[in-house]
């Protein structure tokens, strides 16, 4: 399966970056591309327990997709909610179904931000989308 | 100028985590260990591990006797009068909720049970749904601006209708000294039990819970360099016998048959199952360093760098520390930054902090926060710990703003 186009570009990045800092850098600016969530949208719904920041994800049932929108006040977690929406944005169900999101991450040599420990809560986000989307 | 640890190379993890290029700063969560508990862990299981207080056979023996004298040294350690106050259970949350399920039949509706603003969730859900399933009234304490428990509002709120007290010793977020001694004079005063959720405080200030004068006192091992699964309840006797058996099982019956049994009294008949030997060994160990080191030297030590840490802070640009810390830790935000950005930087760069609620969530809600970080010492960590902080958190910071 190809990957989305926004997503291989972010992987191109991503693999060139050196140091945390850069990585830190580039998170900033993919969570500045994410689509800005509107106040209605900021319900207790569509808020993702399990993180110790405040995390939303909006799953939207589309003709032959879903359509995902996230926000968080922390801005790294915003990057990292972008680079999870590139990935999986526009998928069929069944294109859905078959992406290995841990192996998106590791792609992206962000494999520890999954970590069930980690409060940023992105574990968390996995498992809300996959429940939503089942 | 350079503060070194003298007891750094004591905790053989320091130098581990140092290889892998990890600052550990987050003491108040957990603590490294001594070399003298992973010895004792390593000889217990290594010469024969077995039951206590029911084989008869040699090693069943040598484990009980090694087990009681762990009981006897905590006894001795916090001067708590006899072994027999000192209850073994499998963490403070343990302890706490032991307490909370044994004293219930000693309330009665509209009863009071005061707590205070500043409870870690450990010392706070055990008595708050005690007061729900038993129709009380939880009634907060509030705290002054600088995270110290507001004594007069305390005193008019403590009353006749007050059963129990239940206040933390050193706060896990604020790092302030509770004013105990009127407080529980006032309590006793007014006839209410009092508990203490010493698990901080035990680590910063040897107790003497005989002078203290509270009814129960709450700690865990694994924050005081001991071994975790292991708690400590201490309780006055007269009180101790208040508190009702709450878990059935082996070694804390008397007498069973099919439709009735009788229990053993406290501390045995509150230690139901196999208890954790090894971890109690261990703590045993532990004290017996701790007990071998200078106290004074510890806490001038500890005093300086909490001095440095806190100094630190509060020479940096938009950093505001929560209430004014006194020992062992200090929790802050920066204006305009997401504590959760903060934790990735310092994760990024090997600083082992703890952000978020820090299991305070009222707390931080009545502060107006939704996280914080927390940076927290042991007696191990040494002025360049501090620096390495520093240094990640002016670099953090630089990229964030
Ligand atoms: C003040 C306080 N009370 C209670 C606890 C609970 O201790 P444990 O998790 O070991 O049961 C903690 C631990 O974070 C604490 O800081």
């Amino acid at each position: 399966m190809s990957l989305p186009l926004e997503a291989a570009e972010a992987l191109l990045r991503f693999a060139e970056a050196q140091g945390w800092e850069q990585r830190a850098r580039l998170l900033m600016q993919m969570g500045d591309t994410l689509e800005p969530l509107s106040e209605a949208e900021k319900v207790e719904a569509n808020r993702v327990h399990g993180c110790e920041s405040v995390v939303w994800l909006v799953t939207e049932p589309r003709a032959k997709h879903w359509h995902f929108k996230a926000g968080s006040e922390a801005r790294l977690l915003r990057g990292l909610l972008a680079l999870l929406l590139v990935r999986v944005q526009g998928l069929t169900h069944e294109e859905l179904a078959q992406v290995d999101l841990r192996a998106w991450f590791t792609e992206l040599g962000l494999e520890r931000q999954l970590s069930p420990s980690r409060s940023n809560g992105l574990h968390a986000v996995l498992q809300r989308m996959s429940q939503a989307t089942a | 100028m350079f503060q070194p640890s003298p007891w750094r190379d004591d905790f053989p993890a320091i130098a581990a985590l140092h290889r892998q290029q990890q600052t550990y700063l987050d003491s108040a969560a957990t603590s490294q260990k001594p070399q003298a508990l992973l010895d004792a862990l390593a000889h217990y299981y290594g010469h024969g591990a077995a039951n206590v207080h029911r084989a008869q056979h040699v090693p069943g023996a040598l484990a009980t006797q090694a087990f009681e004298n762990c009981r006897a040294k905590l006894a001795a350690w916090l001067n708590a009068g006899s072994a027999e106050q000192i209850v073994f259970t499998h963490g403070a949350t343990s302890a706490l909720n032991l307490l909370a399920y044994g004293l219930e039949h000693g309330f009665e509706a509209g009863d009071e049970i005061a707590v205070s603003a500043l409870e870690h969730h450990a010392n706070l859900l055990p008595w708050q749904q005690l007061a729900r399933r038993r129709g009380l009234r939880l009634v907060i304490l509030p705290i002054d601006e600088q995270g110290q428990l507001d004594l007069d509002a305390a005193m008019q709120l403590i009353g006749p209708r007050t059963r129990l007290l239940a206040v933390s010793q050193l706060s896990n977020v604020l790092g302030t000294w509770q004013p105990l001694g009127p407080l529980l004079a006032h309590a006793r005063a007014q006839g209410a039990l009092s508990v203490v959720d010493g698990a901080q405080g035990v680590v910063h200030a040897r107790p003497d819970l005989q002078q203290l004068g509270c009814d129960f006192y709450v700690m865990s091992s694994h924050k005081l360099y001991g071994p975790d699964g292991v708690g400590v309840l201490y309780g006055r006797s007269q009180a101790l016998a208040h508190v009702r058996h709450w878990q059935f099982g082996g070694e804390m019956v008397h007498l069973a048959e099919y439709q009735q049994a009788s229990f053993r009294p406290a501390p045995l008949g509150l230690e139901a199952g196999t208890p954790p030997i090894a971890g109690v060994i261990g703590l045993g160990a532990t004290l017996d360093y701790l007990a071998s080191l200078d106290a004074k030297a510890v806490a001038s030590h500890e005093a300086r760098l909490h001095a440095l840490l806190l100094g630190g802070l509060q020479e940096r640009q938009g950093i505001r520390v929560l209430g004014a810390p006194q020992t062992a830790l200090v929790s802050f935000v920066v204006e305009g930054v997401h504590n959760a950005d903060i934790a990735h930087v310092l994760t990024e760069q090997g600083i082992a902090v703890r952000a978020g609620h820090h299991c305070a969530m009222p707390l931080l809600q009545h502060l107006g926060l939704d996280g914080a970080i927390r940076v927290s010492l042991g007696l191990y960590n040494d002025s360049d710990d501090l620096q390495r902080f520093f240094d990640a958190l002016d670099q953090g910071l630089e990229l964030l703003r």
